[in-house]
């Protein structure tokens, strides 16, 4: 029922464009001298990122995820959660400010400072583009759609890539953020979203979406749970690690001018 | 972010609110490997709960994991700052366990009926060992906490802050 791609040219090699120059931009900067000997595990951190999100709009896993709802779920948690991950702790753009010649960089730091960014970049925001799309794709005709047309399928993974992305990098992100929310904002945010996808796993699990056989449902539903769990308390510690670095004892004088 | 020199730190406090953090998160997290995956007397869901129930159990399966992992590390800033005052750690850990524990065995159980403890049996013997045991993990982490209301951490003169 899926022909798409036989018999032709995959249209979904196309996704190999934007990962390679992707690729090639974090490649240049981290090899390049003025990186600063850029630790090689962030290059890691890149590549696998690109390889999972670009891994679940290839084939098998584009091809199984319309049949087998447990396979849609293990995608989602990589486009969604593992590969946001990844990137936000690859830091590309304090890689790009620091390799970027003087004009692009400014204008780099010009758009991290404006106010769209900000905007988008607030816990709460990226918390709810996250959630909410979630629960639309869920709970609406957005998930037979998804499984009818793969345009729409790419659609939805760009929008959990980037909302991830968002999200991990409000809570986590090491990458310069003139205006990060305080810790207290971030934690009780966190706290918020895991318990907000508990609760749509849990409600999945007991209440199929539409066009889900039941069995099926709770199988996706255990691969969102506890995947998704995993990825959970990698984001707990990473944030409280942060907290305790910046809390650490110092002189008086120094913390006059610590930075957040 | 707003606050350019360290809070004001009450060690008193801050040894109270690291251990009730992680007493939390450790009855939460005994419950679910013991009671759900050991001995499978309840479940992941039972399905026989409400919206409520199923909310009120995410929201506290989410902080049960933050509050282990904050908890802990509130612990090491302790140490780190020569502030452990550890009876009162330990006080903190109590309370907080029963704390869950009680509003697990009083709302989640009865109030919600988000599940029971085990099932077709009687449960009145299991409800009451249940709470009961709350209630004694409450005490006996209030009477630490009372004994140490006045304690100062035992290095704190030995703390360079200047």
């Amino acid at each position: 029922m899926h022909s798409h791609g036989e018999g032709g040219f995959p249209a979904e090699s196309l996704f190999f464009i934007p990962a390679v120059v992707a690729l090639v931009a974090y490649w240049a900067g981290a090899l390049s001298p003025r990186s600063g000997s850029w630790p090689w595990h962030r290059t890691v951190f890149f590549t696998l990122g690109v390889a999972a999100v670009l891994a679940t709009v290839l084939n098998p896993l584009a091809e199984l995820s319309h049949t087998d709802f447990a396979v849609l779920s293990f995608s989602h948690l990589l486009a969604g959660m593992v590969s946001p991950l990844l990137l936000v702790l690859s830091r590309p753009f304090t890689l790009a400010l620091r390799t970027l010649d003087v004009y692009p960089a400014r204008r780099l730091s010009r758009l991290l400072r404006s106010g769209f960014v900000r905007f988008l970049g607030n816990p709460v925001t990226a918390a709810v583009l996250n959630t909410g799309g979630m629960i639309l794709m869920f709970r609406t005709g957005l998930l037979d759609a998804m499984q009818d047309s793969m345009p729409v399928h790419w659609l939805v993974t760009f929008h959990l890539l980037a909302a991830g992305y968002l999200f991990t990098a409000s809570i986590i992100g090491r990458d310069p953020s003139p205006h990060r929310a305080g810790y207290r904002l971030r934690a009780v945010v966190l706290i918020l979203s895991i318990a907000a996808h508990n609760i749509l796993a849990k409600g999945i699990y007991a209440d199929p979406p539409p066009g889900i056989e039941p069995a099926a449902a709770e199988q996706g539903a255990l691969v969102m749970y506890y995947g998704g769990a995993a990825v959970e308390i990698v984001l707990i510690v990473l944030l409280c690690r942060q907290w305790y670095q910046w809390s650490r004892p110092r002189s008086r004088i120094a913390s006059g001018t610590r930075h957040q | 972010m707003a606050s350019p020199l360290p809070p004001s730190r009450s060690p008193r406090r801050r040894n109270l609110l690291s251990g009730a953090l992680f007493g939390i998160g450790v009855a939460a997290f005994v419950d679910e490997v013991v009671f759900h995956q050991l001995l499978q007397w309840h479940h992941f869901y039972d399905r026989s709960t409400t919206a409520a129930g199923l909310f009120s159990d995410g929201l506290f399966h989410a902080f049960g994991w933050f509050a282990v992992v904050a908890g802990l590390f509130l612990f090491a800033d302790l140490r780190r700052w020569h502030e452990v005052i550890l009876q009162r750690w330990a006080g903190g850990v109590l309370l907080g366990a029963g704390a869950f524990q009680l509003y697990d065995g009083t709302v989640q159980h009865k109030l919600m009926g988000l599940h029971q403890i085990r099932y077709e049996v009687d449960l009145l013997v299991y409800d009451t060992v249940w709470n009961a045991v709350a209630v004694l993990l409450m005490l006996s982490g209030a009477v630490l906490l009372w004994r140490t209301r006045a304690a100062v951490p035992p290095a704190a003169d030995a703390r360079t802050d200047a």
